[in-house]
């Protein structure tokens, strides 16, 4: 029996739907559940925290929260309260007759002391909740009242953290609002976290592992670089294929206005016009289209971004006329989407060595 | 003087002590009517709901023939050495109960009904128990609906007549309620004691219902605030 990470295995019937799962995820970082409405996402974190009944196990870093019948002995599963989790609504689920401050103490109050974890002031301050607490749930803006649902459900020093698409009910502003929140969370937090989202852009931000679903089964999964960088591409992202590549800013060119980011494999650089800071690290998305080879180092052309790589697999992609190039440079892999004639012409193959023209290169926001 | 206020003291007593009982027994029946999905919830809403549309004579008749020498529950009373329930003030409680079960039972069963589900799941995922959500959740969320139902309990308790006569009779002090006392008043041409008893009932039911609907209102915004 594993002792760390998070081993769940469900299966369950909702009229016509079935969910039939067996995952074995990672104890720490943030996985996001991806799929289509109605591939079973929502279901499956419902089963995890017990909110929906299924026949199962589920285990979070050793703790057995549910267990399936062995033999002679019977199966057994926790009621919600009694597992330590928190979850994070989709829609607005804060106590309309009870203060924002007394929503936060709801949970905290009933943890027992020596398992707090998260003091009532720290969640406060993280979530920029200070000058609401007073305030009724009626009274707060749609992101506002996700910030304070995330920090009640941080106040129960969970061991781990479900988040049922949170972000899904607010708009624009609102999200932008609140994923820096989340973001410091998944790097400052030990808490695994489970994430549903059928948003490409959150799990590109968010995601340190990823889980692919589709009419109640895994399709996919691993960890999101490598997700991405498939060249059957089951992220379904198509046009806008492209790898995320975990970075850190080392060098400000002031008179170019441009920032060098390094990562496993290299350095790119790129221009931004926000607050970014020397050794901050960020995600960086390259997409194949952005992305053109050649069998040597071309410097009389407008492409600064030219990367050595070896190419690692060539693939042709559903429509016709163009193919899919997976390459690696160093440990990261990045994807080129070419013509088949420039892939027959040059004659790439797997093994070859080329240089890789990154024409562009985005912070993931 | 305690001619008039004889009955109008034990009309009061009546509904209060019907109306404490009432909240304590209809909150868990209402509660399980309002979740449950078992095919026995609706002859159970059914049978609640029966002192609705029953003349309150059938109600009083069957009370009469059961707490009688003869009936079932007379018969323990008497085993019990409770002697016989009919024509006493508390035979006169229990059927009040039963007569008034749906007045507080309904607003209850709508407040839980109307209460959003997923408040509870939530509660479950900040470590409450059932009961605990019960209590913290339920209760605080439903108050509108208890509101309602003790007011309208209370009320109704002190409207009632046919049951009254049927199962307790007319024994001053003991049994002999409001109506039952305008009833004789009006029988013996007593009409000036019968107005004032029944202009009384009159203003205070009026001032009843408005200061439940003007709670109710507030109690609603409150939860805005």
């Amino acid at each position: 029996m594993a002792t760390t990470g998070i081993q769940a295995r469900f299966a369950c019937s909702v009229g016509a739907f079935t969910l039939n799962v067996d995952l074995d995820l990672p104890g720490s970082g943030l996985t996001a559940l991806f799929g289509h409405s109605g591939c079973g996402k929502t279901t499956l974190l419902r089963c995890m925290a017990g909110l929906q009944a299924a026949d199962g196990v589920m285990r979070v870093n050793g703790d057995e929260w549910q267990s399936e019948s062995e033999g002679a002995s019977k199966s057994s599963s926790r009621p919600v309260h009694k597992r330590p989790l928190a979850y994070v609504f989709q829609e607005t689920s804060l106590f309309p007759h009870l203060s924002v401050k007394r929503n936060l103490m709801y949970g905290y109050r009933r943890i027992p002391q020596s398992e707090r974890q998260v003091s009532f002031d720290k969640a406060v301050e993280w979530l920029g909740l200070p000058h609401l607490l007073e305030r009724m749930p009626e009274k707060l803006s749609g992101g506002e009242r996700q910030r304070v649902a995330i920090a009640r459900a941080l106040l129960t020093s969970p061991k781990l953290l479900l988040l049922d698409e949170p972000l899904s009910a607010l708009d624009h502003n609102s999200k932008q609002e609140i994923m820096p929140y989340l973001e410091a969370l998944r790097d400052n937090l030990a808490i695994p976290m489970l994430y549903v989202s059928h948003s490409t852009a959150e799990v590109a931000r968010l995601a340190d592992h990823i889980v692919m679903m589709d009419k109640g089964r895994v399709v996919a999964q691993g960890p999101l670089q490598q997700i991405m960088a498939r060249t059957d591409q089951p992220f379904g992202l198509e046009e806008d294929a492209g790898v995320i590549i975990d970075a850190t800013l080392s060098e400000r060119d002031e008179r170019w206005h441009l920032w060098r980011a390094d990562f496993a494999g290299g350095h790119l650089w790129l221009r931004a016009d926000r607050g970014l800071a020397i050794g901050q690290h960020i995600r960086l998305q390259v997409l194949a289209r952005d992305i053109s080879l050649a069998l040597s180092k071309q410097t009389d052309q407008s492409i600064q971004n030219l990367l050595p790589a070896t190419v690692d697999e060539v693939a042709p992609e559903v429509s016709p006329g163009t193919s899919m190039v997976r390459l690696l440079a160093g440990r990261t892999p990045f994807l080129s989407r070419l013509t088949t004639r420039s892939v027959h012409t040059l004659a790439i193959e797997p093994g070859q060595q080329v240089w890789m023209q990154v024409k562009s290169v985005a912070i993931v926001d | 003087m305690d001619i008039y206020w004889e009955p109008v003291w034990l009309t009061l007593k009546l509904a209060g002590f019907t109306t404490a009982i009432l909240l304590v027994l209809g909150t868990p029946i209402a509660w399980w009517l309002a979740r449950s999905n078992h095919w026995i919830r609706q002859p159970v809403a059914a049978i609640v709901a029966l002192p609705l549309v029953l003349p309150p004579t059938v109600l009083g008749f069957y009370l009469l023939v059961l707490m009688g020498p003869k009936g079932m529950v007379g018969q323990l009373t008497e085993q019990l050495g409770l002697g016989l329930l009919p024509f006493t003030f508390e035979g006169l409680v229990i059927a009040s109960v039963i007569y008034s079960l749906p007045f507080t039972v309904q607003p209850l069963q709508n407040a839980f009904g109307s209460i959003n589900q997923q408040f509870l799941e939530v509660a479950s995922t900040l470590r409450a128990s059932p009961r605990d959500r019960f209590f913290s959740i339920v209760l605080p969320l439903a108050r509108p609906g208890f509101l309602t139902a003790g007011v309208l309990t209370f009320a109704h308790t002190i409207g009632e007549f046919g049951v009254v006569l049927m199962i307790g009779g007319n024994i001053p002090g003991e049994t002999k309620v409001l109506s039952v006392a305008i009833y004789d008043h009006v029988e013996s041409l007593e009409y000036t004691q019968a107005h004032w008893l029944a202009a009384g009932m009159v203003v205070f039911s009026f001032v009843v219902l408005v200061t439940l609907y003007s709670l109710n209102g507030r109690l609603q915004s409150g939860l805005v605030k």
